[in-house]
């Protein structure tokens, strides 16, 4: 039982079910099926996010660009949409994680070939990113009329009971948790993060790693813009406008280290959960919307003294384990 | 992997005339000069004194935070709190506003606002030790947060004429009180960073912080003292931000943060940490403000020029990188 709780994902799991019901006990209504429901499919676009994020994260990198890569692939989509309302959708949903890929690439490239900072890279890409929607639309909204039925019915769409939404977060949690733990190329992200030195020895090429990595999360922000765009039913230059701290406060939270190498699949989608659930309880229980910048904040600061603090303790345990056996 | 060259050492240095030349600063002078050429070029109304007194403001602000911003920089840590600082700051001005204070009043409560998350910024990054990227942006949505708690969506206005001279005043002709401020504090900051120890210490710890620590230097007091100063500044740019504009809404400010980084960066101050200079962050400000008045006077929309600013500092750092490559495969082919 100790031991089971030292896994940071359970320690998460168990302040989200204790959450959620501190919640319960005033507002009951909050843990019926239908409202828990209605929260993971709200939080799905964070999930998804998230786990592009982390890919980035894992390789010691950090991407401040995809809020604004969704905001400009949802556009596009929403923009061809109206433009060409015969297009089928699976199409623009193919072609916005495409155009993610894209935009994902250029910061790639710009970290792998020319070996420059990914943050500043990802500030600097945000804002061009942000000005060419503008320039795209000339600063018009494109409104719900605009957009073809089919368009805007996709992510509500149920299947099986739930809707297109959720099934979209859960088609990439399981893709990205076969990607990351079973493949090699999942696991170089973890060796690129872990030691870049040791990972050249074995045959890794961090700046190609770190590239796939961008690209990865360039492609789930795409998918990410049309799930917004379709779902919100508006499209302009301001969507998503900051949300890419919640995206990296999900993985801290999550247990994703900053410094790179340590972190897993089921943490990043907790970490969004714990974000979500927070979010959705707000209004539950009466608190003005006004108060979570500043609750995700505090959450992010407690996050990341916590994971401080595990990392320490690791390094600690294995030297006496040496003393030890020496 | 980057391919490890054996690094070249001359015989002697070059002349300081040469270096002087050759010099990013230098560079940057000759950049300004020719935007102020181009832009004297492109609009009939840009050589006029009372204009080039307005398009000042285009980056005195952001400018008095650059100049900590760069020796946060130098000391190879980041702050991205900037801006939601000047934003919390701004809100408790304008909350001891409705409860009565004065014009001098305000601007302690500014300054002591800034100093005070600059302290808890510093505390989170040296008390606990954790990475300052991290920390500032979780402070960021903290701080941001308690104004909007603060203020919802309602604003502080009615700010009183005394304190709108800090935004709008002039000192003396053309020269508004922002401008001397900004020169003023450039001036310290250089002695600062150039002529004192404490610059020295920066230095050292922005090239090798263990040898620094190893060496005796206090790294923790350091970098806590330049994360207050950071906070200091951007309860300056608070104070003249909320004078000039007359009003404080929880969203003001909104990505300055990006824009004092693309100056500090712009003036070749290395981002990884170590090396850097005031004159060049300087520089890199005068260039920043004559390029987005040149385009406002071009009728050019803000978030257009934001694409100049993204673009600027990829290409700023991106050039010398390719430079470089050419150069060494030049010599060894």
């Amino acid at each position: 039982m100790k031991k089971l709780f030292r896994h940071r994902e359970i320690q998460l799991l168990a302040a989200i079910v204790a959450l959620t019901l501190l919640i319960a006990v005033r507002f009951p209504i909050f843990i019926e099926p239908s409202s828990l429901g209605s929260v993971y499919t709200d939080t799905s676009i964070l999930i998804i996010l998230a786990l592009g994020q982390m890919t980035v994260i894992l390789t010691r990198c950090v991407d401040l660009s995809t809020s604004a890569v969704l905001a400009l692939c949802g556009m596009i989509a929403a923009m061809l949409n109206s433009m060409y309302p015969d297009i089928p959708v699976i199409l623009l949903v193919l072609l916005a994680i495409v155009a993610g890929g894209v935009l994902g690439a250029i910061n790639g490239l710009l970290v792998w070939k020319l070996e420059m900072p990914p943050i500043v890279v990802t500030l600097g890409t945000m804002t061009v990113f942000r000005g060419v929607i503008f320039l795209l639309t000339n600063g018009k909204w494109i409104n719900a009329h605009q957009m073809s039925d089919a368009f805007k019915a996709l992510p509500r769409d149920s299947f099986i009971g739930i809707p297109v939404l959720s099934w979209a977060s859960i088609l990439v949690i399981v893709i990205m948790f076969v990607a990351l733990g079973r493949t090699a190329l999942g696991r170089s992200f973890f060796a690129v993060g872990g030691n870049a030195n040791a990972a050249v020895y074995a045959g890794i090429d961090p700046g190609r790693t770190r590239f796939i990595a961008f690209v990865i999360s360039g492609a789930l922000s795409g998918l990410a813009g049309y799930l917004w765009i379709s779902r919100y039913a508006v499209a302009y230059v301001d969507i998503a406008l900051g949300f890419e701290l919640d995206v990296v406060a999900a993985c801290v939270i999550g247990g994703v280290s900053i410094a790179g190498g340590i972190g897993s699949v089921p943490g990043a989608v907790l970490g969004a959960l714990f974000l979500g659930i927070i979010k959705n309880a707000l209004p539950v229980i009466n608190v003005s919307p006004f108060w979570q910048l500043a609750i995700s904040g505090t959450v992010i600061i407690i996050a990341v003294a916590f994971n401080a603090r595990a990392e320490r303790k690791k390094g600690r345990v294995i030297l006496r384990k040496a003393e030890v056996t020496a | 992997m980057t391919t490890m060259t054996a690094r070249q050492i001359p015989d002697r240095l070059k002349s300081g005339l040469e270096r002087a030349l050759k010099s990013w600063e230098s560079l940057l002078f000759a950049v300004a000069v020719a935007i102020f050429v181009v832009n004297c070029f492109a609009s009939p109304y840009f050589l006029d004194p009372w204009n080039l007194s307005d398009a000042t403001y285009n980056f005195t602000e952001k400018a008095l935070v650059a100049l900590a911003m760069a020796l946060v920089i130098i000391s190879g840590e980041i702050d991205l709190s900037v801006a939601a600082i000047i934003a919390l700051c701004s809100t408790l001005m304008g909350a001891a506003l409705k409860m009565g204070a004065g014009p001098y009043e305000l601007v302690a409560v500014g300054l002591v606002v800034g100093v005070a998350c600059g302290a808890v910024n510093g505390w989170l990054i040296t008390g606990l030790g954790l990475p300052s990227i991290v920390v500032t942006i979780g402070t960021m949505s903290l701080f941001r947060g308690i104004s909007f708690i603060i203020l919802g969506d309602k604003a502080y206005t009615g700010y009183p004429e005394a304190f709108s001279w800090f935004g709008q005043g002039y000192v003396w002709y053309v020269f508004t009180f922002e401008l001397v401020l900004f020169v003023v504090m450039a001036i310290l900051f250089y002695i600062l960073l150039h002529r004192t120890s404490f610059g020295r210490l920066v230095f050292s710890i922005g090239n090798n912080q263990t040898a620094a620590l190893f060496s005796g230097v206090k790294v923790a007091r350091v970098k806590f003292i330049l994360f207050m100063l950071t906070g200091l500044m951007s309860g300056v740019a608070a104070v003249c931000l909320t004078a000039r504009l007359g009003s404080t809404r929880p969203s003001i400010a909104t990505g300055l943060e990006l824009e004092a980084i693309t100056m500090v960066v712009l003036g070749g101050v290395n981002i990884n940490g170590g090396s850097g200079s005031i004159l060049g962050v300087v520089l890199a400000a005068l260039i920043v403000g004559l390029v987005t008045f040149g385009l406002g006077l071009l009728n050019v929309p803000g978030i257009v020029m934001s694409i100049f600013t993204g673009l600027l500092l990829i290409l700023v750092i991106a050039i010398p990188v390719i430079l470089g490559k050419i150069s060494r495969r030049r010599k060894a082919a």
